[in-house]
Formats: C-alpha cells, sequence, structure tokens
C-alpha cells in the first residue's frame, strides 16, 4: 500500500516538476552511420586526387610509355593501358580534376542561379514568378543532351563553356525545386508572423525561408552533382565535353569501350571511378537527411 | 454480456534509440474488453493510449517494437499471429477509427465505395450486401439522405458527418472490436453532441465492443462502461464509469477531473479591476466588414465578417465564441492587419488604424500581436528559442547582444520555463510548452493587445488549463489586453471579462461574462451552452433527444447576407421576418447586446420553456420520455 502512495506522489511530483520534457538533453552533433563514414572516406579520398593527383601519378597522363595498347596491370602500369598504351591509372588520376572540378563548379553555379531566382519566384509570385516560371519551362522542354550539343556546336568546346552550359541546363531542375519549397515555407504560419511583425522581405528569405529549405536543398545538391558528373561524362562520352588529348572519366571510358572486347579492364576502371564518386555523395546525402530528422524524434517517443 | 472479447495481459511496447538501447513506452498495460461494451482509455498525449489501441490491429508505429504481454482477441493472441491472419483480423474483426475523418477518406473516391470496401474484401458480405448494410448504418447514424450520400464524394459532406461516415466505414464489416481514436476531438461542440450520439446509438444496436481513446472525461463519461486511466505507459487506476467518474481513488485521476472545465454559468468570471483604465478602448473595431477574394462593389466576393463591432478595454479579455465557420480568426486577421477590411474602422487607443500590414507602423505592429493557434507551425523549427524570442526584442525595441539575453530571461521566466530553453529548438520542446514560448514571442514585443487564436485547443486539459492560468497571471501584471478566440465555451467562460459570440460572421450577442452566459441567452449561446458535456454520467441522454426541440440543430453554418443567418437552426425563429430582415441589436443591461427578432421577454420566457423541457426531462429519465407536467 505504501509503495502504492509513493507511485502516485511520484506520477505528481512529476506533473507538478517540468516533467513533460522531452527525456534526452537535445543532442545536435551529426553522427554518422558506418556507410556514410566511408562515403566520406571515398569523397575526401577523390577530393585529395583532385589536388595532388598530377603529382603522384606515375606517368603523364599523355605519355605514351605502354609496351602496347589494351595490356593487364604490369610492372608499374598498376591499372594497365589503353587503347593507345597510356597508363590508365595515371589518366585516372589526372582526370578527376577535369571530371570532378568541373562537375561541382557547375553545380555550385547551376545553385546560385536556381536558387536566387527560385526564391525570387515563390517570395515575389505574380507576374515575376510567371515569367521566370516559364521562361524556365521553355530551357526544361529541351532534352539536356540536345541543348549541350548545340550550344557546343556553336560556341566550341571549352572548358568555361562546358561549366556555364551544365550549370545553365542544371540551373532549371533547382529552380524547379527552390520554387515549389519557397512556396511551401512562404504560407507557413511562422512567415506570416514574421510579416505580421513587419520584417522585410530579405530577413524573411534569410532567416526563415533559407534554414528550412537548406537541408532537402543540399540533399538535391549531392543528386545534382551527381548529375552533372554524368552530363559531363555523356558529353565527352559523343567526344564533345573534355578534349583529347585531356583526361576525363567519361571519355576515358568512351575511348576505351572497344577493349571490353579483348577482356580489357581500361573502360571498366574509369566507369568504377565515376561510381564510387556519385554513389558516396549520395550516400552521404542520404545520411545526413536521415539523421538530422530522425534522432531526436526517436528520442522524444 | 460479460463475455470476454479482447484480453489484454501485461501489455509491454518499446522503442529504440541510436545506441540500441530499449526504451519502454508502455509498461505492463493490462485490462479486458467485454462482448457490447465500450472501454476508454484516457489519458494525456504521450500516456500510450493510441499505442495501447494500435495494439489490437497487431500494429505499433514505426520505430516501436511489442517487447512482452498478449493481446487475446476471442482467445487468439493478436500479437503472435502469423502476418497474414493478422491482415485477415484488420478491418475484419478490429476496426479502426482514426482521429481526422478528412484525412481518413480518400477525396478521389465516392464515399460508399469507401465505406463497403473493406467488408467486400474481407470477403464478409458481398457488394449488394455492403451497400445495403451501408444504408442501413447511415439510417442508423442519422446522416442525411441515407441513399444517396453514398454517391457522394468526402469533400461533399460535413467535418460530423465525415466522421459519422467513419463510422460506418468501420462498422460496415460487423467487426468484433472498434478502435476509436480521439473521434470527436476535433468537432465542434455542436456537432460533437451529435456524433456522440449517433456513436453510443448505434453501437449499442450493433451490440459491438469498442477500445475508445480521448483525453476528455467528460466524453468518456457520457459513452464508457468501463474507465482505463493511463499515465506515462503504466495504468493508473482502472475501474466502471461510475467508480472513476464518481468515486476516484488515484491522485492523477483526481488531478485530471479537476482540468475538466466546468459547465459555463454566470459569475465563473474574474472580476476585473479598473486599475488599467484607460481614456481610449485598446482596440475597437466598428461597423467592419471583412472577406475573401477581390472587392466588388464594396462587399468581398466571399464575405465572412458582417458589420461586425467589438471594442477591447485595456487590461481586459475578450472572448470570441462561435463554431468553426463563423469568422473568429477573420476577426483577428482583421485586426492583426493580415487582411484589410473590406468596409468600417479599427482604432487603436483612439488613432485610426490603416487596414493594411505595410500601412501601418512599426509602432503600432508591436502593439499589435497575434499569437497562432498551432505552435507546431508558428514557430521556425530552425531557430533557436533564444533567437526566436529576440527577433521581436531586437526589431521593436532595438535591444541587442547581452542586454537581450537579459531579456530572453526573464520573458523564459515570465511564461514559467527555465532560462535553458534559449539554446534548444522548438522541436526539443513539448506542445504545452511550444505554446508557451509562442505566446512569449508576442510578449516579447510588449504588446497592448494580443490575439489569441485557439491557443489551447491543440492542448491537453491539464496543460490546457495551466496554460490559461499563465494568461490570468499575464494580465494582472503587464495589463496586456487579449482577444481570446475558441470554439469551447467554458474555456472562455472561466478566462474572459467580456464574450463576443459569432455566428456567420455577425455579432449575435455581446457583453460582460456574467451577462451572456446568463438569461436572457440568444438562441445560439444556448445551444452552444447546452451543447457542452458535463462530466456527470447520463448527461447525454438527458439532453440528447428533447434537445432539439429546445434548443436548436447542428447543421453546418450558412453565411447569409440579410437576415439572421442562425434563422435555419433556430427553434424559435419567426418566418417571415427572421430571414427577410437583419435582427436588431437589443441593449440590455450592463452594455449587453442580443441580435435577435424576440424581444428580452420573448427570450426570457423562451428560456423559461427550454429550462422545463431540460429539467422535467432530467427527472423522467430516458427511458419513459413524456411531456413535462404543464405548470
Amino acid at each position: 500500500m505504501t509503495e502504492n502512495i509513493t507511485k502516485e506522489e511520484e506520477v505528481i511530483a512529476k506533473l507538478d516538476s517540468f516533467a513533460e520534457l522531452p527525456d534526452a538533453p537535445p543532442k545536435r552533433k551529426l553522427k554518422l552511420s558506418w556507410v556514410g563514414k566511408a562515403a566520406v572516406g571515398v569523397v575526401v579520398l577523390w577530393m585529395l586526387i583532385v589536388i595532388i593527383g598530377p603529382s603522384i601519378a606515375p606517368y603523364h597522363e599523355m605519355d605514351m610509355e605502354g609496351e602496347d595498347s589494351f595490356l593487364d596491370a604490369y610492372d608499374n602500369f598498376y591499372l594497365g593501358t589503353d587503347y593507345l598504351g597510356r597508363d590508365t591509372l595515371s589518366r585516372i588520376l589526372f582526370g578527376a580534376r577535369n571530371t570532378i572540378g568541373i562537375s561541382i563548379l557547375a553545380t555550385v553555379l547551376a545553385y546560385c542561379i536556381g536558387i536566387t531566382l527560385g526564391i525570387a519566384a515563390a517570395v515575389k509570385g505574380g507576374w515575376t514568378d510567371m515569367i521566370i516560371s516559364r521562361i524556365n519551362d521553355s530551357i526544361l522542354a529541351l532534352p539536356s543532351i540536345m541543348l549541350g550539343l548545340i550550344a557546343i556546336a556553336a560556341l566550341g568546346s571549352s572548358i568555361p563553356i562546358l561549366i556555364s552550359i551544365a550549370s545553365i541546363i542544371y540551373a532549371t531542375s533547382v529552380f524547379r525545386i527552390a520554387r515549389a519549397l519557397g512556396q511551401d515555407i512562404m504560407v507557413q504560419d511562422f512567415v506570416e508572423a514574421a510579416r505580421a511583425r513587419g520584417e522585410g522581405l530579405w530577413w524573411i528569405i534569410k532567416s526563415e525561408v533559407l534554414p528550412n529549405a537548406a537541408m532537402p536543398l543540399a540533399t538535391d545538391f549531392g543528386l545534382r552533382l551527381v548529375f552533372v558528373v554524368l552530363f559531363i561524362s555523356s558529353l565527352s562520352f559523343l567526344g564533345l565535353g573534355v578534349q583529347p588529348p585531356a583526361s576525363d572519366w567519361g571519355s576515358m571510358v568512351r575511348e576505351n569501350l572497344q577493349g571490353l572486347t579483348y577482356g580489357s579492364y581500361a573502360a571498366i576502371w574509369p566507369a568504377f571511378a565515376i561510381a564510387t564518386f556519385t554513389i558516396s555523395i549520395n550516400l552521404i546525402v542520404d545520411d545526413i537527411s536521415a539523421k538530422s530528422g530522425g534522432s531526436l524524434a526517436k528520442k522524444m517517443v | 454480456m460479460s463475455e470476454k472479447l479482447f484480453e489484454v495481459k501485461d501489455l509491454r511496447i518499446s522503442a529504440r534509440n541510436d545506441e540500441g538501447v530499449e526504451i519502454p513506452i508502455v509498461k505492463g498495460v493490462s485490462f479486458d474488453v467485454n462482448k457490447g461494451e465500450v472501454v476508454a482509455l484516457i489519458g494525456e498525449s504521450g500516456s500510450g493510449k493510441t499505442t495501447i489501441s494500435l495494439a489490437s490491429l497487431a500494429y505499433t508505429k514505426p520505430g516501436l517494437e511489442f517487447s512482452g504481454g498478449e493481446a487475446l482477441l476471442n482467445g487468439e493472441d493478436v500479437l503472435s499471429m502469423a502476418p497474414l491472419r493478422q491482415r485477415e483480423i484488420r478491418g475484419a474483426n478490429v476496426a479502426y477509427l482514426a482521429q481526422s475523418a478528412a484525412a481518413t477518406f480518400n477525396p478521389a473516391i465516392t464515399i460508399g465505395e469507401q465505406v463497403t470496401e473493406s467488408a467486400v474484401l474481407h470477403g464478409v458480405l458481398t457488394q449488394e450486401e455492403a451497400t445495403k448494410r451501408a444504408e442501413a448504418l447511415y439510417h442508423a447514424l442519422e446522416l442525411p439522405d441515407p441513399h444517396r450520400i453514398g454517391y457522394r464524394y468526402p469533400h461533399q459532406v460535413s467535418g460530423g458527418q465525415l466522421q459519422r461516415l467513419m463510422a460506418a466505414m468501420a462498422l460496415c464489416g460487423k467487426p468484433d472490436l472498434m478502435v476509436l481514436d480521439e473521434p470527436t476531438t476535433a468537432l465542434d461542440v455542436t456537432t460533437q453532441i451529435e456524433v456522440l450520439k449517433a456513436f453510443k446509438k448505434v453501437i449499442k444496436e450493433e451490440n459491438a465492443a469498442a477500445i475508445y481513446v480521448t483525453h476528455d472525461l467528460a466524453v468518456v463519461a457520457q459513452i464508457a462502461d468501463y474507465i482505463v486511466v493511463l499515465y506515462s505507459g503504466e495504468v493508473m487506476e482502472q475501474g466502471s464509469v461510475d467508480q472513476i467518474i464518481n468515486h476516484p481513488t488515484h491522485a492523477y485521476t483526481k488531478r485530471l477531473m479537476a482540468a475538466v472545465r466546468p459547465t459555463p454559468v454566470a459569475g465563473m468570471g474574474e472580476a476585473v479591476g479598473s486599475e488599467h483604465d484607460r481614456q481610449f478602448p485598446a482596440i475597437e473595431v466598428k461597423n467592419m466588414t471583412a472577406g475573401y477574394g477581390g472587392i466588388v462593389d464594396g462587399e468581398p466576393v466571399s464575405t465572412i465578417l458582417r458589420n461586425v463591432t467589438v471594442k477591447v478595454d485595456n487590461g481586459h479579455v475578450v472572448g470570441v465564441i462561435g463554431e468553426s465557420g463563423c469568422g473568429k480568426s477573420t476577426l483577428a486577421r482583421v485586426m492583426a492587419g493580415l487582411l484589410p477590411q473590406a468596409k468600417g474602422n479599427i482604432k487603436l487607443e483612439g488613432q485610426e488604424l490603416e487596414g493594411s500590414l505595410h500601412d501601418r507602423k512599426l509602432e503600432e505592429l508591436q502593439k499589435v500581436q497575434f499569437v497562432y493557434q498551432m505552435a507546431d507551425t508558428a514557430l521556425n523549427p530552425k531557430q533557436l528559442i533564444g533567437n526566436i524570442l529576440g527577433r521581436p526584442l531586437e526589431f521593436y525595441h532595438g535591444i541587442k547582444g547581452k542586454e537581450k539575453h537579459k531579456k530572453v530571461a526573464e520573458i523564459l521566466e515570465m511564461v514559467e520555463l527555465p532560462a535553458e530553453f534559449a539554446n534548444r529548438y522548438p522541436m526539443e520542446l513539448s506542445g504545452g510548452q511550444k505554446q508557451r514560448i509562442n505566446m512569449a514571442r508576442s510578449l516579447a514585443a510588449n504588446p497592448e493587445v494580443m490575439l489569441c487564436d485557439e491557443v489551447t485547443s491543440a492542448l491537453d486539459s491539464i496543460v490546457g488549463a495551466n496554460v490559461i492560468q499563465l494568461l490570468t497571471n499575464l494580465r494582472n501584471k503587464t495589463g496586456v489586453s487579449f482577444v481570446f478566440i475558441s470554439h469551447d465555451l467554458s474555456t472562455v467562460g472561466s478566462f474572459a471579462d467580456e464574450i463576443v459570440v459569432l455566428y456567420a460572421g455577425r455579432v449575435v450577442e455581446q457583453g460582460p461574462t456574467d451577462e451572456v452566459l446568463a438569461p436572457p441567452y440568444h438562441p445560439y449561446t444556448r445551444l452552444l451552452i447546452s451543447s457542452v458535456p458535463e462530466l456527470r454520467i447520463g448527461w447525454l441522454e438527458d439532453t440528447m433527444n428533447k434537445r432539439e426541440m429546445a434548443v436548436g440543430i447542428a447543421r453546418g453554418v450558412e453565411i447569409t447576407k440579410v437576415g439572421c443567418p442562425f434563422f435555419n437552426r433556430c427553434p424559435m425563429a419567426i418566418e417571415g421576418t427572421c430571414e427577410v430582415t437583419d435582427a436588431p441589436n437589443r441593449e440590455l443591461k450592463n452594455g449587453h447586446i442580443i441580435a435577435c427578432h424576440l424581444t428580452e421577454d420573448q427570450l426570457n420566457e423562451a428560456e423559461r420553456e427550454t429550462q422545463k423541457i431540460l429539467k422535467g426531462f432530467e427527472k423522467v429519465g430516458v427511458d419513459k420520455p413524456h411531456a413535462p407536467a404543464s405548470v
């Protein structure tokens, strides 16, 4: 009986204190799962290679030092040779700079353009939204590879042009997402509360809209980066991207495709490089977005 | 009768955190449900009541797992069943009614199809039989036009009707057990009473057993046979409805009972002092008309408020009540400048106020603060509490740096929260705490008027009662005026100094709380008052049958251009007068105004009649209703 009473008292004491607090103290440090950690490792490795790749490569990307084309690994040719007898490993190490560098630059640029216009369209609405959206739709309506081909045919193929074309093409889809997110957030009560307070548009965008759009946009960034890598690679594959003899993962796959029939791995390695980089980015993004929403909510149940 | 249908034995459900540590959510709960019996699980949010009720379907929310105990349905443990067998049981033997019917129905499929779907799917009935049964159920649930309602789409019926249709959906397959999860919580009182009545009737007719999940003791007293009181995943007390309601023994149950707001009667409000009185009212709205859509011929396309005049004195609390769709929130939005009015004017401390937010001065914006209903959406989830509260300080008063921190701590103290909360995100607070932060943000602006839109509606009764207490303290301390919007008459009655009753965008009655809550009543106020459930067993039966003729019927709110909008629900309506001419404002004593075609004497007379009917009925009881003896 006494036990019962103490239990009752305990409950009431809990009610009177701040017992409605969530049990766990707030924990905000991002903790990645082992998959996420491994993916970070891979991305960091590739980034290192972007920086120091050329200096650790056994040969220059253009050196035709191999004894023959499509050889399997021998001596210092750890990954064999390509169709011109160049060292595959060296070309991958050199090519990282082009493939990853161009993609990241293009994606960042696409994001700058897309978010600025997307949020502007969402916040302003009306005619501004109408005009930007229709222009965007018309670009979106063209197949991206076709658009790339035409632009390159007209302007010639150089790395700055590649970057600008990729960024414009991918800005259109970023615009769509940013606008949709912006519109969703703009009708939230907390935005209206800020408006009722008399806040200016810029403050609302900066403090209310962007922080809430950041996570979904970051998730999309990883995805978009992958698309751009593949886009640049496919342009190179068609011979319109990075021009030979400079190396780039996409063009390496194309150049060495015929080698597959001889059982050569020369086309597989660059494909593998593309895969590891893009998949790792996706894994990191997945991990972050899963963790940032889930952990605390789970604790509070 | 006392045959055991469903038995829960030492049920344990737990969650796992990131480190894989088990956190118990339900800690050994046992209770029985007999055939033909309604068992209520009551408790506040987080007590595990929904989690336990879902166990009858062998279902847990993602992230939870059954860690022990049994749930026997007809002697068979549903938790350890093969998944295929569980699937057979769900919908066929156990039916679930979610809280929100609007979210349950698929908007693209007709109601009839959805109601009969599970019965046909489980092979209990053929499509034809199911359609027939559904019609019988519509009839039993007193839905209008039972033959044709099945062909409508969910958006073509009202919220209360949809809730009843959901009951038809659950009952169609003749389940042994129904699980009702807060089915009336989101409804207006007038609608709630209709739904409760229909549920009760149909449960009795079908001799079905039910688990009724709610936090509302007054509702439980009407519908349940047996009550299980839960707190934090444990049973505090269980017993028959009479035992729990009339003789609670556990301290927690007593606490819950105390938080049930009393039936609104005159004299429950606190007297206001005159210490905050000033020359001008804090905010005043005169002959205001407002609505949505463009303005055509000086009137909005969709007019919500028509010719509304409301005055809020300094340091006073004005309660605004009415059913959903009456324009309560619109009134507050006009005052806040979020919706410019079409006609009429607004005055802040005697100064004319522009209708649009953009035209108002910063100082004017600071003086009128709006508090949103849902703290979850009103607080930016990505901002720390410190920043949320600090922003109005900085924005309006230019307080920065250390001083801001100090002020934020002071404001947190004002709403009775610890200062450390400044470093938390809204997600890391409970519902009641978030609502306090929501109000604290408005307080930080140091306003003259706070417009509180249904701030306690989404909270548990104990938490809500605390919030009301907090508001009362704030008012006494700071002299800030409140416009307190609520559909809950008892909350308003216990807190407000004056009450404004809105119906279909018009003020039908206003005046000091004690006057409004005492006769003579406007017929609509009478309906509202009589719809508030009392914490008394048998109240529903007492009120149920004679209610319509005495106080009017529950029906959707229709906004009319001319005449009294309450005409189609009013038991005292004068045909040929009420629907064609606007009701005159009758001024009674102490600034009490009733907009009605009936005179004060007629209203008083009507009230005497109503009392006679209600009283006589209570004495006679449910089983032998006969006309009360004439006096």
